[in-house]
């Protein structure tokens, strides 16, 4: 089933919580709603259910308006931020409730939504805790079950409002890969809201980035991670290191620091805005650029070291704005970079926003002027 | 004064003589001012005898003082439970202008002294009130009758269901209640499935304090029935009454019957108090878990 979501508007007060959104989730994939709090995912998930109702606009499954269809007849499965299992009912209860509450002429018998209720418990794993109630579940376990609850009646539709935020990293980790296999298995139109974007870019067929009621952009993972279109992307997806200034014949400059900005006819204010990947660590400045920032942390865990760098002399203003770089372990070993040390940072690949723009100008350097990158240790 | 060492466990406010004076003077209130008195009430009716006190429950006009305040409670309590639930659930599942105040509205009945509830429903209800004059030409009485008696109970144990349901549906959340109708379930099944079961130690609670004031209620009724003995007096009332008559031992046999319904109240109180504590701490448990 496709969704399609066509101009919604929503208020709440003076709060303009949906400023004319549209729409189109495609069938089968898993969707991603991503932003901060405040930016109207959930509002347009549950508006999506049925739970909310629209100032103005249309929803539509799979063409056919839905707007006017009450929630109990969208036949959507829902997945609650804090589970909202029944609490005075066991857990193969809460999976049975969505089959019972089923009209007489649909309702299967009574044995066949025992079966049902096994089978789920089984697909959950959890079949020797059916007589348990939601109190003596952890949170984990509540969320599967949540998930079994809403599958119950296999509806065509998922929609899941920040299904792991409320769980610890590991669990959150395996639940994660769990839904990925299940959405796998049983083709749904999912829709999950979250403001983990690693998590949005991890599980997603699709990710809607938005911001203050507005959709930003609604793109692949990987292109959103390589082409964002406005700084709110840029900013709100990974780290970003920026240096703000003016550019002036051929460069851009902040206080003593500085960088050519090779092809850019803009004169006037800019920013350049480098991933932690696309800049390199150097004990003197490049040719290209002069960038010195002094060591704050030093980070090893993880599958890189991430360097954390102060701005060294530039403008007052920047001296709270952090960068951050990784670099491999093996680059490590052979600097060993320590709090305290001065470092220049080489830009390799930048991302130059001109004056107002909202879409960015690429800039590269790498053939340009800096020389091959020497690695000794492989 | 005690030795230093003992003083470092203590933290501030933590001195034994504050301590035991404030037990000492808790104790010396609740026994002079409750215990004493509830002995004394059972003791002069049982002064007599067993018979005596029998003879004087069984007679005619306080078996009707009995049967009446009965007869107002099995009215004002499903009454009540109605107003409360629906109340409660307005309050905390909607939002609309106005609801803070409808909150604060509740307690008029709690805030307002009963005597003045009662001069209210007279001077409105009453023969020569707006409403009650209206109503004498259809040849309805509701002052000095029973429906007065109603009305005014109905009114100043109004606060008492909704009050006990307010905060804990507030707690609770109307996340569960989504989820039932997202799950295809009739707002009837839902009620009855998932809201009901949540808030039944609540809502007893808010039962039998609803009854207790019922049963009891003086101030209010004893304005608006006009103490027609066998005909509009309850059990409060009567025991005024036969206290006025000069027959001590009769107001104090109906007394011991009134303060017996309040203690098994307690107990039942204290009962569902627990079990209602019990559920929030298992609430709360839950939400930090």
């Amino acid at each position: 089933m496709t969704i399609t979501v066509d101009g919604i508007n929503k208020r709440f007060g003076k709060f303009q919580a949906l400023n004319n959104v549209s729409l189109d989730i495609p069938e089968g994939k898993l969707t991603a709603l991503l932003g901060p709090s405040g930016s109207g995912k959930t509002t347009l998930l549950r508006i999506i259910a049925g739970l909310e109702s629209a100032d103005s606009g249309r929803i539509a499954f799979s063409g056919q308006d839905v707007t006017k269809l009450h929630v109990r007849d969208r036949n959507i499965g829902f997945v609650f931020q804090h589970y909202a299992l029944f609490r005075h009912m066991t857990v193969a209860q809460n999976i049975a409730f969505g089959l019972e509450s089923l009209p007489r002429k649909q309702r299967p018998a009574k044995a066949e939504i025992q079966k049902r209720v096994r089978e789920l418990l089984e697909m959950i794993q959890l079949p020797h805790l059916a007589q348990r109630f939601p109190a003596q579940l952890s949170g984990g376990q509540k969320q599967r079950v949540a998930l079994a609850r809403s599958i119950a009646t296999r509806p065509k539709i998922l929609l899941l409002d920040e299904p792991f935020g409320a769980l610890d990293a590991k669990v959150r980790k395996d639940l994660r890969r769990w839904l990925r296999n299940l959405h796998d298995e049983f083709h749904f139109t999912s829709i999950f809201v979250t403001h983990d974007q690693e998590e949005a870019l991890e599980l997603s067929d699709q990710v809607v980035v938005m911001s203050q009621g507005n959709v930003e952009q609604v793109n692949e993972p990987t292109e959103l991670y390589a082409r964002p279109d406005s700084r709110f992307v840029f900013d709100f997806l990974g780290q970003v290191n920026v240096l703000s200034g003016e550019v002036k014949h051929g460069s851009l400059s902040q206080g003593n620091a500085w960088v050519t900005v090779p092809g850019i006819r803009h004169q006037g204010n800019a920013q350049l805005y480098l991933r932690p990947h696309e800049v390199r660590l150097a004990t003197t400045p490049a040719a290209h650029a002069n960038l010195p920032l002094r060591i704050e942390a030093v980070s090893l865990i993880g599958s890189e070291v991430r360097v954390e760098l102060r701005p060294e002399g530039w403008t007052s203003e920047s001296s709270d704005n952090i960068w951050e770089v990784g670099i491999s372990h093996a680059e490590f070993n052979q600097q060993r970079p320590t709090r305290g040390d001065l470092r220049y940072a080489v830009p390799e690949v930048g991302h130059l926003f001109t004056g107002k723009d909202t879409q960015p100008t690429t800039v590269s350097w790498a053939e340009a002027e800096s020389p091959p990158r020497v690695r000794l240790i492989k | 004064m005690h030795s230093s060492h003992s003083s470092r466990h203590r933290r501030v406010g933590d001195s034994p003589a504050i301590k035991w004076l404030l037990i000492g003077t808790a104790l010396a209130v609740a026994i002079g001012l409750l215990i004493v008195p509830l002995l004394v009430i059972f003791f002069e009716a049982l002064g007599a005898g067993w018979g005596t006190l029998a003879d004087n429950l069984l007679d005619q006009y306080t078996l009707h003082a009995i049967g009446l305040t009965l007869f107002v409670a099995a009215l004002t309590v499903p009454l009540n439970l109605v107003f409360g639930t629906a109340l409660a659930w307005l309050v905390t599942r909607f939002r609309f202008p106005g609801r803070k105040l409808l909150i604060t509205l509740i307690d008029i009945p709690f805030a307002v002294s009963p005597v003045v509830a009662g001069l209210l429903y007279l001077l409105l209800y009453g023969r020569n009130g707006w409403v009650g004059g209206w109503l004498v030409d259809y040849d309805v009485q509701l002052m000095f009758s029973w429906p007065g008696i109603v009305m005014v109970t109905v009114f100043v144990t109004c606060p008492f269901v909704a009050r006990e349901l307010i905060p804990l549906m507030q707690q609770q959340g109307s996340e569960e209640e989504e989820a039932g109708v997202v799950l295809g379930a009739s707002g009837w099944r839902i009620f009855r499935t998932i809201t009901l079961p949540n808030i039944k130690w609540a809502l007893i609670y808010g039962v039998v304090l609803t009854n207790a004031r019922a049963v009891g209620e003086f101030g209010a009724v004893s304005v608006v029935s006009g103490n027609i003995r066998g005909q509009t007096n309850t059990l409060p009332l009567h025991v005024e009454l036969l206290y006025q008559d000069y027959n001590i031992v009769g107001a104090f046999a109906s007394a011991s019957l009134l303060a017996g319904i309040a203690v098994f109240t307690l107990a039942v109180k204290g009962f569902v108090e627990w079990r209602q504590t019990h559920t929030l701490n298992r609430l709360q448990t839950e939400e930090t878990a």
